[in-house]
């Protein structure tokens, strides 16, 4: 008998062997050789349109009738990664590669392709240094360099199905680890995969599950990190929202070492998609038994609730998430006790980021030594990315731990737009720091990046070019983290606002070299007061500017200047009269009512009155208005 | 919004929770959800299920960026500041009219009018879809 969704939805699997045997089932009822259409449904290709895309491509294929060869229905994914390009269209089972489709371009789709088999050349991607056109995902630099081990199943399955998680090996590693495994010996397997926490800080998890197994019975709790309050970063969000099934078998297998009966999600409110095919995961898992009392007749019981953040980035740190789970203020408590000993309801806990446990999922499965074999000596396994900034390829990548900076940036990346380089590379969020072009061979793993004055953080990798100031960017981050402090510690609550006051004053050409030193006496002392790694790190964006882009601060200081042409004092904008044809858009558009000059000729801006907005550039569609 | 139609609606958000101080935020998010804010009279509410003092409960109000304790407009308009946002003009865009991140940088700049998303948006883009919510 072949099984159905409909089959599934009244199963209730009460061993291994029975789930081995659905899965059997659900794998031979789809031939992966059928031709398919997929549509990504993640986040950024959602607010691009990407909805629509479906809707049309299914009016085509109804329209073109029952003589093509194609699996029934379109499947819709979670991110593919390549977000700058969406939305993307993928036909199995070649693996060919549309991007930027519009509604428009269905019926073509169906009738070309589907039909005849050939390209639709004009939504093929195009190499940018080559001009060639690249028909298949495999072959493209964005998708060729990367090791896709988390993000595996994401963009293959529809994450709101099961049966797909089940068909693409969802549940073999919790599965295995609850019949045939001894706790012991499951948190031995996450100690000997070298694992090492992906949210930020790099702990062996493996270690830090011990710490909280050593603890005899009672109740104990595990938790999941998908706060991700990093700016510029995406990457639990798209697990959670493509493959939520990894991070839940994750859960259960950590539950199930140290002895926890509940576990936490933690997700930002910012992600409701994520929340939404979270929420359709447990109660999927829980109606086939995968989930709940007696899993898979091992015995072992686990629920998971899920909590939603409510705006405050310091959640993201562990103990202040686990005062909010608590409905308490997010404030971060002393350490020791650790959360091991004393988490969350003051009970034995194990808090882990959303990639560390999908990686989980997967060690369980494949192996320990399988994964202890990616990656470097002291960084074991993948990392996620999620590229930003001012890199032809936006989007999320996955690579072996050790890879260069520069393949990641300028091969996955495909190079920055304009430039045959990186000015910086900003990697760990506003805890981390930038790297320059002269650190381009760099292998990126936890502990290169941090000799490097960074850290690996939770994955955000931002690119700036020349048109991006390090003290702007500087200014930014503390910005950022003022705004996002706690209050309880005053190391970090006076100490940052004042670290920002200063690079303020350098934005505006104002300063003195005594204050750059001033800044390393405060970075030391915040550094060593803080409470939690908010503060902690909280001088990191500043002291990796300094040591890399000192000329820079200089400059701003000294000349009162600022070289990419960003800090709004030390800026002017005007129009160069060659290029305006006197349109009067940006007169338009002026809040300020700055600019002026008659019909048809050339218009010039009044210094007087203008605040560098910035929307008289944006209006011009000549080029027509510069910044010095 | 009627008085008597908060008290209705208010109960039913009530009784969704268990009265224990744990579901204080949980209470508080869909309090805000239903209402644009949190009211003073929805806040005693709150505590009295729960058990949380009211001091506690102001303090957990004001702390999360996502409660307001006052009325907010009819019309809510995201602008993301995250880095990658930041670096594409954000925070200028921002300034002109006024989120943390919303992690949709490959979209940078991204603004979210009333829960649609924004992808590239600019300023005169922006502008123009105020002036028509303000029309509407």
């Amino acid at each position: 008998m072949q099984a159905t969704a409909k089959d599934t939805a009244e199963l209730r699997l009460g061993s291994l062997e029975e789930l081995e045997k659905l899965r059997g089932e659900l794998r031979a009822a789809e031939d992966p050789n059928q031709t398919r259409i997929i549509v990504c449904h993640g986040t950024g290709c959602i607010a691009n349109g990407s909805a629509g895309v479906t809707e049309a491509l299914k009016a085509a294929l109804a329209a073109a009738g029952e003589d093509i060869e194609v699996m029934p229905g379109i499947k819709t994914t979670g991110c593919h990664g390549f977000c700058s390009r969406g939305p993307l269209v993928i036909i199995k089972p070649k693996n060919i590669f549309y991007q930027q489709v519009k509604p428009g371009d269905a019926e073509e789709i169906v009738q070309k392709t589907i039909k005849a088999g050939e390209m639709v050349e004009r939504l093929l991607y195009e190499h940018p240094q080559t001009g060639e056109k690249i028909e298949t995902t495999e072959d493209i630099p964005f998708y060729a360099g990367q090791e896709r081990v988390v993000l595996a199943n994401i963009g293959q399955i529809d994450p709101t199905k099961i049966e797909d998680a089940l068909r693409a090996g969802a549940y073999a590693g919790a599965a295995k680890a609850l019949t045939n495994m001894e706790p012991k010996e499951v948190i031995e397997a996450v100690i000997n995969s070298g694992l090492r926490g992906r949210g930020g800080a790099g702990f062996p998890t493996g270690i830090k599950w011990n710490l909280a197994a050593k603890h005899e019975g009672g109740q104990k709790y595990v938790l999941c990190n998908a706060d991700e309050g990093d700016p510029g970063a995406f990457m639990d969000r798209s697990v959670m929202e493509g493959d939520p099934h990894a991070v839940v078998e994750g859960m259960i297998i950590g539950g199930y070492a140290i002895g926890a009966d509940t576990g936490y999600v933690y997700v930002r409110a910012e992600y409701p998609l994520a929340i939404k095919h979270l929420e359709k995961a447990l109660e999927d898992a829980k109606a086939l038994g995968l989930l709940g009392e007696n899993i898979l007749g091992s015995g072992f019981n686990f629920d998971i609730r899920i909590n939603r953040g409510a705006g405050a980035f310091v959640c993201g740190e562990e103990t202040a998430l686990m005062r909010s789970v608590e409905g308490k203020v997010g404030e971060p408590v002393p350490r020791p006790p650790y959360p091991s000993d004393k988490g969350l309801f003051g009970k034995p806990s194990v808090l882990n980021n959303v990639e560390t446990w999908a990686n989980v999922s997967r060690i369980l499965d494949k192996g320990a030594d399988w994964f202890a074999g990616l990656g470097t000596e002291k960084s074991k396994g993948t990392k996620v990315f999620a590229l930003v900034g001012k890199v032809n390829n936006v989007g999320l990548v996955e690579v072996p731990m050790g890879i260069k900076l520069r393949d990641i940036v300028m091969e996955i990346g495909g190079g920055v737009p304009g430039s045959d380089h990186f000015k910086a590379v900003q990697t760990g969020g506003p805890s981390g720091g930038c790297l320059p072009w002269e650190d381009a061979e760099l292998p990126v793993d936890f502990d290169s990046l941090i000799a490097a004055g960074s850290m690996m953080g939770s994955g955000g990798m931002i690119v700036m070019d020349e048109r991006d100031c390090m003290v702007d960017v500087a200014k930014y981050f503390l910005g950022f983290l003022e705004e996002e402090s706690c209050g309880k510690c005053f190391p970090c609550r006076l100490g940052v606002p004042r670290l920002r006051e200063t690079l303020k004053r350098f934005s505006k050409g104002e300063g003195t070299v005594q204050d750059i030193d001033d800044l390393y006496s405060m970075a030391e002392a915040i550094k060593a007061g803080s409470l939690c790694a908010l503060g902690g790190t909280a001088p990191n964006a500043v002291l990796s500017t300094l040591r890399y882009f000192r000329d820079e601060y200089e400059a701003h200081i000294l000349e009162h200047r600022c070289p990419a042409g960003v800090c709004k004092d030390l800026i002017t904008y005007s129009i160069d009269p060659e290029a305006c044809t006197g349109c009067r858009a940006c007169a338009r558009a002026c809040p300020q009512d700055a600019i002026t000059g008659e019909k048809k000729k050339p218009h010039s801006i009044d210094e007087s009155l203008c605040i560098r907005c910035g929307m008289c550039m944006e209006s011009c569609k000549f080029g027509a208005v510069q910044v010095q | 919004m009627a008085q008597t139609a908060i008290d209705i609606d208010i109960d039913e958000i009530i009784e969704r929770y268990p009265g224990k101080p744990e579901y204080l935020i949980f209470l508080l998010q869909d309090i805000q959800a239903a209402f644009n804010y949190i009211s003073s009279e929805a806040l005693t509410l709150v505590c009295d299920h729960t058990g949380v003092p009211e001091s506690q409960a102001y303090a957990v109000a004001t702390f999360y960026n996502s409660f307001s304790l006052e009325p907010k407009g009819e019309n809510l308009i995201h602008v993301c500041l995250g880095t990658a946002c930041h670096l594409k003009g954000s925070g200028l865009i921002a300034e002109n009219l006024m989120v943390n991140c919303l992690g949709a940088c490959a979209l940078a700049p991204v603004a979210v009018v009333n829960g649609e998303y924004q992808p590239k948006v600019t300023s005169p883009k922006l502008m123009k879809t105020v002036q028509k919510l303000g029309d509407e």
